[in-house]
């Protein structure tokens, strides 16, 4: 303990940089690049998942009094799943991906090679901690990379845990944690690194964008933003209203990035879905949600301070239809609706990121997507439900998000076919599935060429000849190159 | 022109602020979203090409003295097939590409929408001044977004014809030009984009990305570097050379980010590569290139100096085998090879984006890998010529370039199936063909599921029975999943 604590009170700039030399020591000495080595690392992952489960979920508890189920389900299952994806797809996904070529290469071969991008710098979040280090880790070995972790030092139980298992587990030589807070994380984004990925806010993007120029370093940022959830009538509004709090409250409490932030739905329908809120929250957290043991804590008095704020603005606290309890020596708020809050409210130009629930009402329910695009800030994920088949179309057609539901909530960060990641302020670049892999490579485009053939029309000295079968070859049109080979086709 | 020049002195960052504005409300009005519109602009880029050829060669004469053909060809001719495939391939690649889902989100489908980005920023380079601004446009223009370009001030005459072009045949409320220099460049730069595609050097490209984070703006980076060519002994020496010197002295006179910067060979093969050189560059260019028509100028006097400076170091000078013959009135430099420079001169520390071409000699062709890593920052392509499959493998595994071309220098820019864009120093990004539809495209996640069937595991109250059995259904494994159910 000791130890570690001198360590990380000595984090400078001059260990980040030991750290970058030695990583980038490993990764030019080949380390990284076999299909064995990134085989090991990655069932040394699985293994250590599976021999320190209750230790992860204990961490987590201690971080954000995350319950059981989201630990072992959220963080660890969607962690093991992404390793074991990457298990079994890897030599596919290493193999060179063959390029037709065109008439004017011919004859030629071509191909686009993955390479490791080198050595790389992942920070992760303090929401989903296991989650959100690891399944960016798995991506960044598939592809080859050697990579330090630096973990966010609001879930120190999670941070210090990870290093230990990291330690224990995994290729120190290639892949290292670094904990810490602002003076180590700019100590390490000092560095050159060749690729960088952020998850967290869009402050700190901005901070670790600008570092990333320095160096002509290319990032992913996975942000955040106001996630809206539109609501239609005409739908089973049980299994909507469920799959909602699914989302909201059965995702650490709120606090995750693609949570439902604010509902839309129409003035005559609003009624009937905070009844159906009411009566689904009490099924599942009953009559006192403050001791529920299915509810995560708000993860420290910074954001029960911050969100206290949002709910006890004056113009918002008498929107209050449900909830609005809360416990401050366990940091904890129940699950809270208000209905109708002002649009220049506080809870309605931040992301919530916590357990409160706006509902805004409007005349028709293609009035939603105006509302969703009037701030300007495109969301990580927008959720519809809606049985009308149409709304859906204009859904997908008007609303710019990293990506979309019909009919759940958060659901498509488990798709590993589909890219995962924002656009605008909720962030750039994309992962899971294929695109971790994609996202640390550096696609190398090779052509291949033979001595044979050699025509002289591209040397000089240039002539109008010359020009007129140059013309007509990079035409590509058969008739367009006899006719200039002929000396048919105008100068 | 009196009001261009107005137009020109006051564009500061209310300008650019006003111009980013009329572009933001014509994409929201959904302007640019059609495919009607996006089809009408690629044709009118193909109209302004077939009908202003000689205008163009003329403007790309006036700035770089650029031969016929290389402007004819290597800037219309591609600029064209651009269009043309965009044209071709548009519909296709508009399309949502289905998106197979697993069981844990079953009943459900999938599927990735390609949304335009919105207001885009294209800043071009100087030496391929209509192919390096138009080119990113095509993929701009095919994605759905509006644009404005802003073209190098270093081509003058090719920026201004630009923005007149553009003025008449595309659509004035979502496609601009802005002409200027660095005031301009930073007025623009003060914006909020929803990409920056760049093309030049890495000290802008820091600035640009600096100035992109304030926004959270995604940007494309297209730089340079020090393409190096490997060229082993036992090949067919003379169509190898031919096509380093096409790579080298027919791209714009060396002034190309793929131009072979430098060639590496054995002690053994070092004369023998000279002469081959020697002799071909004389066929191609006669016994006085400074007279020869089919080079281009340097571009301007201030590239002209950093040329000469990098040639007439002092323990560079000495080493030059072939050229070096310079005429300063019409800023022209013959092609200059030089031998067995040193490591640290100049001409081995920076891009020489010029028509000197040194070469380093090493002692086995293996040793090559090792010259190229220590060269700086990976390059935007790298070349190599040998007969041997060995080497050829090594090459491919170990050198870490933006592009590579085994047997030839620079074609690989022409193949559309091939992303074009470099590595570390040489950039982030690329484009060419689907690449510049996807370079300017959000990739949105859609995932479609229905209201029946829905599993209450997921609720709470969390239970041990609710755990086992997500545990199960997540691990996809039938038995587990049984067992489960059944409570074991």
């Amino acid at each position: 303990m000791g130890i570690e604590v001198e360590k990380k009170a000595g984090f400078d700039t001059e260990s980040a940089k030991e750290v970058v030399k030695e990583l980038r020591a490993s990764f030019v000495a080949g380390k990284t690049k076999t299909y064995e080595w990134r085989r090991t690392q990655l069932t040394a992952m699985l293994k250590m998942m599976d021999e320190n489960e209750p230790q992860i979920v204990a961490a987590l508890t201690d971080d954000l009094s995350k319950p059981e189920l989201e630990s072992s389900i959220y963080e660890i299952a969607m962690l093991k799943n992404s390793c074991k994806l990457a298990l079994k797809e890897m030599k596919h996904w290493m193999m060179p991906e063959k390029a037709k070529t065109s008439l004017t290469t011919f004859p030629s071969s071509a191909e686009i090679v993955s390479d490791p991008l080198g050595v790389v710098l992942i920070i992760s979040a303090w929401n989903y901690p296991f989650l959100l280090s690891l399944d960016p880790v798995v991506g960044a070995i598939a592809a080859g990379n050697a990579i330090v972790l630096k973990p966010s030092e609001i879930s120190p139980a999670t941070a210090s845990l990870l290093a230990k298992l990291v330690k224990k587990y995994l290729d120190c030589s290639c892949i290292k944690v670094v904990e810490g807070s602002v003076p180590e994380t700019t100590a390490l984004l000092e560095q050159k690194w060749d690729k960088i990925m952020y998850t967290g806010n869009g402050r700190i993007a901005r901070i670790v964008m600008a570092a990333a120029a320095k160096h002509l370093t290319p990032v992913v940022l996975e942000l955040g933003g106001k996630s809206p959830v539109i609501v239609d009538s005409g739908i089973d509004l049980q299994v909507a209203t469920r799959r909602i709090i699914a989302g909201k409250w059965g995702c650490n409490n709120g606090q995750a990035c693609i949570s439902p932030d604010y509902i839309i739905t129409t003035k005559d329908y609003a009624l009937e879905l905070v009844d159906s809120f009411k009566c689904e929250l009490e099924r599942f957290y009953g009559k006192n949600p403050l001791e529920s043991k299915d509810l995560s804590r708000i993860v420290n008095s910074n954001h029960f301070a911050r969100l206290l704020k949002l709910l006890d603005e004056d113009k918002v606290s008498s929107k209050i239809v449900y909830g609005g309890e809360r416990d401050e020596t366990n940091l904890k708020i129940a699950p809270t609706i208000l209905l109708d809050v002002p649009q220049d409210s506080l809870i309605m130009n931040e992301e919530i990121f916590g357990p409160l629930l706006p509902i805004i009402t409007i005349d028709k329910v293609e009035d939603s997507f105006d509302l969703i695009n009037y701030s300007g800030a495109k969301p990580l994920a927008a959720y519809l439900f809606t049985n009308n088949k149409k709304l859906k179309e204009k859904f997908v057609e008007k609303v710019s998000a990293g990506g979309l539901v019909v009919n759940d909530t958060t659901v498509h960060l488990a798709e590993p076919t589909l890219p995962f990641g924002g656009v605008g302020d909720s962030g750039m670049g994309a992962y899971h599935g294929k695109f971790s892999f994609d996202t640390f490579s550096h696609k190398k485009a090779v052509l291949y060429r033979s001595f044979a053939g050699d025509a002289a029309v591209r040397y000089p000295p240039y002539t109008a000849g010359k020009l007129r079968l140059m013309r007509a070859l990079l035409g590509g049109s058969i008739m367009g190159i006899i006719r200039a080979l002929l000396g048919w086709s105008k100068p | 022109m009196g009001s261009q020049s107005e137009g020109k002195a006051v564009f500061d960052t209310e300008s650019a602020k006003e111009v980013v504005k009329e572009l933001r409300a014509s994409f929201v009005a959904g302007k640019t979203k059609s495919y009607e519109w996006r089809v009408s602009q690629l044709t009118a880029i193909l109209k302004m090409l077939e009908e202003n050829e000689q205008p163009i060669v003329s403007a790309l004469r006036d700035d770089l003295s650029k031969p016929e053909l290389e402007s004819s060809i290597f800037e219309i001719g591609m600029l064209r097939n651009s269009c043309r495939l965009a044209l071709k391939e548009m519909k296709h690649w508009m399309k949502p590409e289905k998106a197979k889902t697993s069981l844990t989100t079953f009943p459900s489908s999938a599927e990735i929408v390609s949304e335009p980005l919105g207001v885009v920023l294209v800043i071009s380079a100087w030496n391929y001044p209509f192919l390096l601004s138009l080119d990113p446009v095509v993929g701009a223009i095919a994605a759905g977004n509006a644009i404005l370009l802003k073209p190098s001030e270093i081509a003058p005459a090719s920026s201004s014809l630009l923005a007149k072009l553009v003025a008449d045949y595309m659509d004035g409320s979502c496609i601009k030009v802005v002409e200027g220099a660095v005031p301009e460049t930073s007025a623009l730069l003060e914006q909020k984009w929803d990409k920056i595609f760049y093309t030049g050097n890495g000290r802008i490209a820091r600035i640009v990305m600096t100035a992109a984070a304030k926004h959270l703006t995604p940007v494309v980076l297209e730089l340079g570097g020090k393409s190096p060519v490997i060229v082993d002994s036992d090949i067919h020496l003379k169509v190898a050379t031919r096509r380093i010197i096409a790579g080298k002295w027919a791209c714009n006179n060396g002034q190309a980010c793929i131009s072979p910067d430098y060639l590496i060979t054995t002690k053994d093969n070092a004369v023998k590569l000279v002469d081959s050189l020697k002799c071909e560059l004389e066929q191609f260019y006669g016994k006085n290139p400074l007279d020869s028509k089919d080079l281009s100028c340097i571009v301007n006097s201030n590239h002209f100096d950093r040329l000469l400076k990098l040639l007439d170091e002092d323990k560079v000078s000495s080493k030059i085998a072939h050229g070096g013959e310079r005429d300063e009135t019409n800023l022209k430099i013959a092609p200059t090879i030089l031998l067995d420079v040193p490591k640290n001169s100049l001409i081995m520390k920076e891009e020489i984006f010029g028509p000197l071409l040194p070469i380093v000699v090493v002692d086995k062709v293996e040793e090559s890998f090792d010259v190229i890593k220590s060269c700086g920052g990976k390059p935007l392509a790298a070349y190599l010529f040998t007969k041997n499959k060995k080497l050829t493998g090594k090459f491919v595994a170990e050198v870490s370039a933006g592009g590579l071309v085994v047997n030839d220098t620079t074609v690989h820019l022409a193949e559309h199936n091939l992303p074009f864009g470099g590595v570390g120093e040489s950039g982030m990004g690329s484009y060419h063909g689907k690449f510049s539809f996807d370079a300017f495209s959000h990739k949105k996640a859609v995932l479609y599921r229905g209201l029946g069937g829905d599993a209450s595991l997921r609720y709470p109250p969390y239970t041990p029975g609710k755990l086992r059995l997500l545990q199960a259904l997540l691990s996809g494994s039938i038995l587990r999943i049984i067992r489960a159910l059944l409570g074991w």
